[in-house]
């Protein structure tokens, strides 16, 4: 199935200075497949993405992007991928009309009032064709840039946080949005840091300080992490709240409500711990899940931060 | 009291912009380099009683009159015999290219003139296009001839001084014989006030895609460096157009600037001109971080072409290293065709060195900025 391969890359080194942003990250997509990129901020994100899609060299690294080699074909792939920024960069001081005829032009896209056309028709935007870019909310831009950049069919679409400050319904159709052009085909690696939408993702990669630390479906990498929970409830938990934190068995503590999320490494272990603390207080202990967000704190905890 | 003024706050303020300005590299650079180049510019470079002008000397015969008066005003600094024995009509070929300032005939029966005791005559015929470069030239050639006519014939000064009541010295004022000197600003102007509206455009043309983010996205599409550059400079090829009409049509509405030569050839040469500006400023901008270094180059490169083209002091007056600086910029050349072709009526064989070197620019300033673009964010 090496051909189903849209990403296939090895060793992707990227530094800067002499800081090593990405190191040595290996990563494969499948056609047809979204991929959810995770990682703290400054954990090369961006900087991969960026690698992916001809936007920078990699100092090494091998592998093939849409079949083509990433450190010889960048130009080639920079037209068949289509990327969307983490920050709105179409112009806004040009109309949504003026924006789309553009990218269609430099993409040599004909005839080019049918694509122009057909891409405000679908973003329902074709009476508000001639506003401005820079009037539109927050939503409406990341939806433009979404048409923009997979007006010319691209067969990888790179993206990079899209979601960051749109509100929830709007992220909500974004991802529809994405779940239809990977149903047409589209393979989908998209950058982000709300633990809901790794969820929405066939698969996750985890990147932290440049360095993969995990890759799988949802479940898998949950599995992996061997990570056990339980959920400590009533009035008092405030009080046991930091004794919990200190215990050498308990990697976390987080309270949501009146609900205590406890996480440690051996099931064992933690339900003893947590029965002892908790014996003299008012409050009951059950079994719970653990979620994608305490695997990722345990990831970012175990990582030696390189950023400093 | 924390509504009045309070020294701490002033001190946070103060330490703020101090930290920033001493980051911003090239600024600091300009804060330091500007005046120097400024002192060394006007106190070296400029003169407003320029010497050493190129001088064409016709003359047929060769008496010792013709040749005193040669060697005095070859020992003369107003005046550099750049092209002597020439015919009256390569000199004449010479002016009309800018070559030469001025034209200094003597007429072949001058030896038979002064002994005769009549009225010797020289004729001067002075580009007077730029009036600030020949007037005091021209004042000067009147002793200078008398002077060594006196010692020729080896009387004493005072006789000397006699005669020159009657050497008469006819000066011809080429071009612009009423000295006006608008008919030198106004083709000049044409030239600065391009230089800095289309350098200044296009310097800040990839630092505004910089600075709004809009950089990334546009490398992320397929365009090539030289798409992007030549699509983001020609634009202001038709501003350049634009402006070329207002500043001519004012030129001759306003102050009455003579048009002598061909207006295509003005045409021709002022779109290479401003092409050649254009990619100067995208070169600009590709090394410039932000909007403010990027002004701050245009005004670097603005200076020397003011001071030092030709446009506002005689280019022929200036020492030899600033004449060198001055022939590294299109600006010089620009104003030597346009004058040239406004003013005296050049045609292409004429500038046509001049032109050559402006596409040379276009070349280079190309090659340049292409060399620093970038097709990735690295």
């Amino acid at each position: 199935m090496k051909s189903e391969l849209v990403i296939d890359v090895r060793d992707l080194t990227k530094r800067f200075g002499n800081k090593t942003v990405v190191n040595q990250v290996a990563m494969q997509v499948r056609r047809g497949e979204i991929v959810g990129f995770l990682g703290p901020n400054g954990s090369g994100k961006t900087t991969s993405i960026r690698m992916m899609c001809g936007l920078l060299t990699a100092n090494s690294g091998e592998g093939t992007v849409l079949g083509l080699d990433l450190m010889r074909d960048q130009l080639k792939i920079k037209r068949e991928v289509g990327y969307m920024t983490q920050k709105f960069s179409f112009y806004d001081d040009l109309t949504i009309e003026e924006n789309l005829a553009f990218v269609a032009r430099l993409y040599k896209l004909k005839p080019l009032h049918t694509y122009v056309d057909k891409t405000l028709e679908s973003l329902g935007l074709t009476s508000r064709r001639k506003q401005l870019a820079g009037s539109l909310s927050g939503g409406w831009k990341q939806r433009l840039a979404l048409a923009a950049c997979t007006m010319h069919k691209p067969k990888l679409l790179l993206l990079d946080e899209p979601t960051a400050g749109v509100d929830p319904k709007a992220r909500r159709e974004f991802w529809d949005e994405i779940h239809v052009l990977a149903a047409e085909g589209m393979t989908v690696l998209v950058s982000t840091h709300y633990m809901d939408e790794a969820e929405r993702c066939h698969r996750i990669s985890y990147i932290a300080y440049g360095n993969m630390l995990a890759q799988g479906t949802v479940e898998e990498v949950v599995a992996s992490s061997g990570l056990h929970t339980l959920l400590v409830k009533g009035e008092d938990t405030d009080k046991v709240a930091h004794t919990l934190a200190d215990h050498p068995d308990i990697d976390q503590v987080a309270p949501f409500g009146s609900t205590l999320h406890v996480v440690g490494p051996n099931e064992d272990k933690l339900k003893s711990a947590v029965d002892e603390i908790c014996a003299d207080y008012d409050l009951t202990v059950e079994l719970g899940e653990t979620t994608l967000e305490d695997v990722f704190i345990k990831f970012m905890s175990d990582s030696k931060d390189n950023m400093q | 009291m924390t509504h009045f003024f309070s020294i701490s706050r002033f001190y946070a303020m103060f330490l703020k912009e101090f930290i920033q300005a001493k980051r911003d590299r090239i600024t600091f650079a300009m804060i330091l380099g500007l005046p120097i180049i400024q002192l060394i510019l006007f106190g070296y470079a400029i003169n407003n009683d320029p010497h050493s002008l190129p001088t064409a000397l016709v003359y047929t015969s060769n008496d010792p009159y013709t040749r005193a008066i040669v060697t005095a005003l070859e020992v003369s600094d107003y005046y550099e015999f750049s092209h002597v024995g020439v015919s009256a009509s390569e000199a004449n070929d010479l002016m009309q290219k800018g070559e030469v300032s001025f034209i200094v005939t003597i007429p072949s029966d001058i030896a038979t003139r002064i002994q005769r005791k009549d009225k010797p005559t020289l004729l001067v015929a002075a580009d007077a296009t730029d009036p600030a470069a020949s007037s005091g030239a021209v004042s000067a050639l009147k002793n200078l001839a008398n002077e060594a006519l006196a010692r020729v014939n080896g009387e004493e000064r005072a006789i000397a001084l006699q005669r020159a009541q009657r050497l008469q010295i006819i000066v011809h004022r080429r071009y612009n014989p009423e000295g006006i000197s608008q008919y030198n600003t106004v083709p000049g102007l044409l030239g600065v006030i391009m230089q800095i509206t289309m350098v200044l455009m296009t310097a800040l043309s990839l630092t505004r895609e910089r600075e709004r983010g809009t950089m990334e996205n546009l490398l992320a599409m397929p365009a090539n460096s030289a798409e992007i550059m030549l699509g983001k400079v020609t634009p202001y090829l038709c501003l350049g157009a634009v402006q070329m009409t207002i500043i001519l049509g004012a030129g001759q509405l306003l102050f009455d600037v003579p048009f002598v030569g061909s207006l295509w050839l003005i045409l021709f040469s002022t779109l290479i001109y401003v092409f050649s500006l254009v990619l100067l400023g995208y070169f600009f901008s590709t090394i410039a971080k932000s909007q403010m270094q990027a002004m701050q180059l245009m005004v670097l490169s603005l200076l020397p072409s003011i001071l030092l083209s030709g446009f506002m002091f005689p280019f022929r007056g200036m020492p030899h290293w600033a004449q060198y600086i001055g022939e590294c910029l299109p600006i010089t050349h620009f104003i030597r065709i346009i004058r040239g072709v406004m003013l005296k009526g050049a045609d292409l064989s004429q500038v046509g060195n001049e032109l050559a070197i402006l596409f040379v620019f276009v070349f280079v300033f190309s090659l340049m900025a292409l060399s620093r673009s970038k097709r990735t964010l690295d």
